[in-house]
């Protein structure tokens, strides 16, 4: 009888170091600087994308993979003991973008932005039925995810990638040359603007309200200095296609990541020039005759900060609450997707940064404020990462989410010190 | 005449052998230049392990275009991919770039050695079969 009740908890082990290894994962445990704890409030939702929380602390979370035929989740703690008990699907879109302000909830498909309207509990009066406000967009798989964000006085800004690298004639072919001018501009490579109240806008009702920019995915409007600032993911195949001017190295580090401010009718150079971190200047494309020293573009902006290159700025987020200390009001959390052409360079990113501000003016380094997502040291492979943080968002209490849509779990970061 | 039998079936055997080892001689050289060609030339796209990357880049191990039919693949390689792609269940919508510019030998280097690493050990590609398909592409 005893052997036999020894032979079960040994069958049991057995089948639960079966399953750990079947999905390889152990809940990984993230780095934080002292003082600050995390908590995982939300699992296995599958491709998390951006994420908004209302000031009632529901978490709403836009999903790129339908989940159980639903594109949008919203979790509630109902009973007030910290845990979400309360869940509700809709929506049968996927998708990036999500937002939310006092009345309304704004989510985003890859060609169209809609809007439903929220009840007193901030939750949709009618989630089978929004408004669709803006249709249309540009949608050719590539870069396709459409950001956004609100400014409070009526407007969305939505971000539209363009279908492209570097804007050549034949998309990521060597050799061949940069369109003269770019004509995807007219219609993708920037962000545009739109009215929340008016439905079925698109390119004719909407504004270009900046121009240049390759694929905005973390875009935040800045209520501090209130101007709209985003981070862009620059291009690839810089060694791939020009190994004679640039390297392996060179290839993994440029060009940067850049974040920047943009006023209305900005311009931020792509496809004809990129950011070279190192010489701190805007370089002209090697598509467009550049060399890896000559400058391009004098009228384009520049950025604000430059990050390595590849490693996906993904989500872009002010700080305005009053939770943590003093060093980090009014900075910017960025996260990064981590990334997938560094090779043969390990891959990077994969990590929430912080980057110091006040009065929308960078005032000192960037540092990794939460690491530890892949669950491992080197990823050589994204693959083998076991979260790859993507969107952020801030609760009413001052605290962070970080989203990940590797597993789909939900982080909220609390500090805890004094 | 037993002993007949034994010194034709030892001829046989020491044929069959050396077939195979002069065979395997053959299939080295080509592996560990396909190797060092897809290092050079695919891996920052389909990674080292040949499992592509999420949401842009499909995977080379266990699917049936790198397995399958050679045209097919051969013909990838050559034209390079504007078009999306199911693999897996999943749509690829970033191009791949045209290789024409490398030649039959290393193309069929690059393929023999896909094929044997992520392809589960599929037939090689030769010069021959690359060359085939580079004359049908259209002018």
């Amino acid at each position: 009888m005893e052997s036999r009740v020894i032979h079960k908890s040994w069958l049991c082990c057995f089948f639960q170091l079966l399953v750990l290894l079947s999905f390889g994962q152990s809940p990984v445990s993230l780095q934080l600087p002292p003082g600050f704890k995390a908590t995982q409030v939300a699992a296995d939702w599958g491709r998390v994308r951006h994420i908004a929380v209302g000031r009632n602390g529901v978490l709403y979370m836009k999903l790129e993979r339908l989940k159980n035929g639903f594109g949008i989740v919203r979790l509630r703690d109902k009973n007030n003991d910290g845990l979400y008990d309360d869940t509700l699907t809709f929506g049968n879109y996927v998708g990036t973008g999500i937002a939310l302000d006092d009345q309304y909830l704004y989510a985003s498909s890859n060609q169209a932005v809609y809007r439903y309207m929220l009840n007193a509990l901030q939750d949709p009066v009618d989630p089978q039925n929004p408004e669709r406000i803006v249709q249309g967009l540009v949608d050719k798989g590539q870069h396709a995810s459409k950001s956004i964000t609100l400014d409070g006085k009526g407007f969305v800004y939505v971000n539209i990638g363009a279908p492209s690298n570097v804007c050549q004639v034949r998309d990521r072919f060597q050799g061949s040359p940069g369109m003269m001018p770019c004509t995807l501009l007219d219609s993708a490579g920037g962000i545009w603007q739109f009215r929340t109240d008016k439905l079925d806008q698109s390119y004719g009702e909407g504004v270009r309200y900046a121009t240049g920019f390759r694929n905005v995915v973390g875009l935040d409007w800045n209520p501090f200095v209130k101007d709209l600032f985003v981070t862009v993911h620059g291009r690839d195949m810089l060694h791939q296609h020009y190994p004679s001017m640039y390297d392996a190295k060179l290839g993994a580090e440029l060009p940067a990541e850049t974040f920047y401010r943009i006023p209305k009718g900005a311009d931020g150079g792509w496809p004809y020039v990129y950011w070279d971190q190192f010489q701190k200047k805007k370089i002209l494309s090697p598509e467009y005759g550049g060399d890896g020293k000559k400058e391009g573009a004098p009228g384009a902006l520049d950025p604000l900060m430059g990050f390595p290159g590849h490693l996906a700025p993904n989500s872009l987020l002010f700080y305005r609450g009053d939770q943590f200390p003093k060093k980090y009001q009014e900075g910017a959390f960025i996260a990064f997707h981590g990334s997938w052409n560094r090779s043969p360079e390990i891959q990077e990113g994969f990590y929430v940064v912080f980057v110091p501000m006040k009065g929308g003016e960078v005032t000192g380094d960037w540092e990794i404020f939460a690491d530890g997502f892949t669950g491992q040291g080197k990823v050589a492979n994204p693959r083998d990462a076991q979260h790859r943080p993507c969107g952020l968002a801030m609760g009413p209490d001052g605290s962070i989410y970080v989203s990940d849509d590797a597993r789909g779990m939900v982080w909220k970061i609390e500090y805890k010190g004094k | 005449m037993k002993k007949e039998l034994i010194q034709i079936c030892l001829l046989v055997w020491s044929l069959v052998l050396g077939i195979e080892v002069s065979s395997q001689r053959d299939k080295e050289p080509t592996y560990k230049r396909g190797a060092a060609l897809y290092q050079q030339h695919c891996a920052s796209c389909h990674q080292s392990d040949g499992k592509g990357v999420t949401r842009l880049i499909p995977p080379l191990v266990g699917t049936d275009y790198v397995s399958g039919d050679k045209g097919r693949l051969i013909r990838i390689l050559l034209q390079g991919l504007n078009e999306p792609i199911v693999v897996q269940e999943e749509e690829y919508y970033s191009p791949m770039a045209s290789f024409q510019h490398l030649n039959d030998i290393q193309l069929a280097d690059i393929l023999s050695f896909v094929r044997t690493r992520f392809g589960s050990g599929a037939s090689f590609v030769t010069p021959k079969e690359v060359q085939q398909q580079r004359k049908k592409l259209p002018k």
